[in-house]
């Protein structure tokens, strides 16, 4: 294992994990529930009488971030060097799979190994290990 | 307009924000810290720090009490079975977020950015969660759906 030290930002990780969890703390302090976002945008599409608005103004403030942080600064990078068909495939894959295992890196990953859940520990595990597997047979056995 | 709507919207901006400023929010860099054979980069093992540190603290204040802040009662998952939903949904949501790099978190904040690839992979991740629902309604009406996180 090498270290790419230049591309390591362990301020702005921590910073940034950090309001992660700020904003998962708010959202079990303030609304008494779990900061999930795969939850949170799936429910909508199973729409229950007066459990859609707050999940819309959620999803609002997550799509709308990018826009507030122009404000103060330039946007940082976001590169996505996958192409069409592999990110169609990618988003089916991550859109059924986090619904059936009820959880995605914010509501297992972070909320849940929080709140000491067995059943997150678990998932998390489980989705970082393909995680890592899946990108080295992209990186290092397929090209 | 009801205050859990206005907390709602004000946590998701926080957590678009944390997203940006982590650098979750770039495919390029997940991709970096999934690559343990190529040029690792560790950065976002301290996003995770980052957040359970502060998470800790949030679930730890909240243990005992029946609602929120707000008066809301506290929705905590109640399902403790480790089953085969739960490890098999997580292994393939691990091989989706391994293929391109994007979590749902992230590809709404990069869709927000105005990335056209961010739309495509959140139009394909709606039409996965809307398969699920269609299968999960196929089932008899005695099958609990999963309890979402």
């Amino acid at each position: 294992m090498t270290i790419d030290w230049a591309a390591f930002t362990p301020w702005a990780a921590l910073a940034g994990g950090a309001l992660i969890g700020l904003a998962a703390a708010m959202f079990i302090l303030l609304n008494g529930r779990i900061a999930g976002i795969s939850g949170i945008v799936g429910g909508l599409l199973n729409p229950q009488a007066g459990d859609i608005t707050w999940r819309i103004m959620f999803v609002l403030g997550i799509l709308l971030a990018p826009a507030v942080w122009l404000l103060a600064a330039e946007m940082p990078s976001i590169q996505i060097d996958a192409d069409y068909p592999l990110l169609i495939i990618a988003g089916l894959l991550v859109g059924i799979s986090t619904r059936y295992g009820a959880g995605c890196t914010s509501g297992h990953g972070v909320c849940g190994i929080s709140r000491l859940s067995p059943r997150s520990v678990i998932a998390t595990l489980a989705f970082m290990a393909t995680g890592f597997l899946t990108v080295f047979i992209m990186r290092h056995v397929l090209s | 307009m009801n205050k859990t709507f206005i907390s709602a919207f004000v946590t998701g901006l926080v957590f678009g924000i944390g997203l940006l400023v982590s650098g979750m929010a770039n495919p390029d860099k997940v991709l970096s810290f999934l690559d343990l054979a190529g040029a690792w980069d560790p950065s976002l093992a301290l996003v995770m720090a980052g957040a359970i540190a502060v998470g800790l603290i949030a679930f730890t204040l909240v243990r005992g009490r029946s609602h929120s802040l707000l008066g809301e009662p506290l929705r905590l998952p109640t399902k403790k079975t480790i089953d085969r939903r739960l490890v098999l949904g997580s292994l393939g949501f691990g091989i989706g977020w391994g293929l391109a790099g994007f979590c749902p978190g992230p590809a709404l904040v990069a869709l927000g950015a105005g990335e056209l690839k961010a739309a495509v992979f959140v139009g394909a991740m709606l039409a996965g969660m809307g398969l699920f629902e269609l299968l999960e309604h196929r089932k008899p009406a005695s099958s609990q759906p999963a309890k979402s996180q």
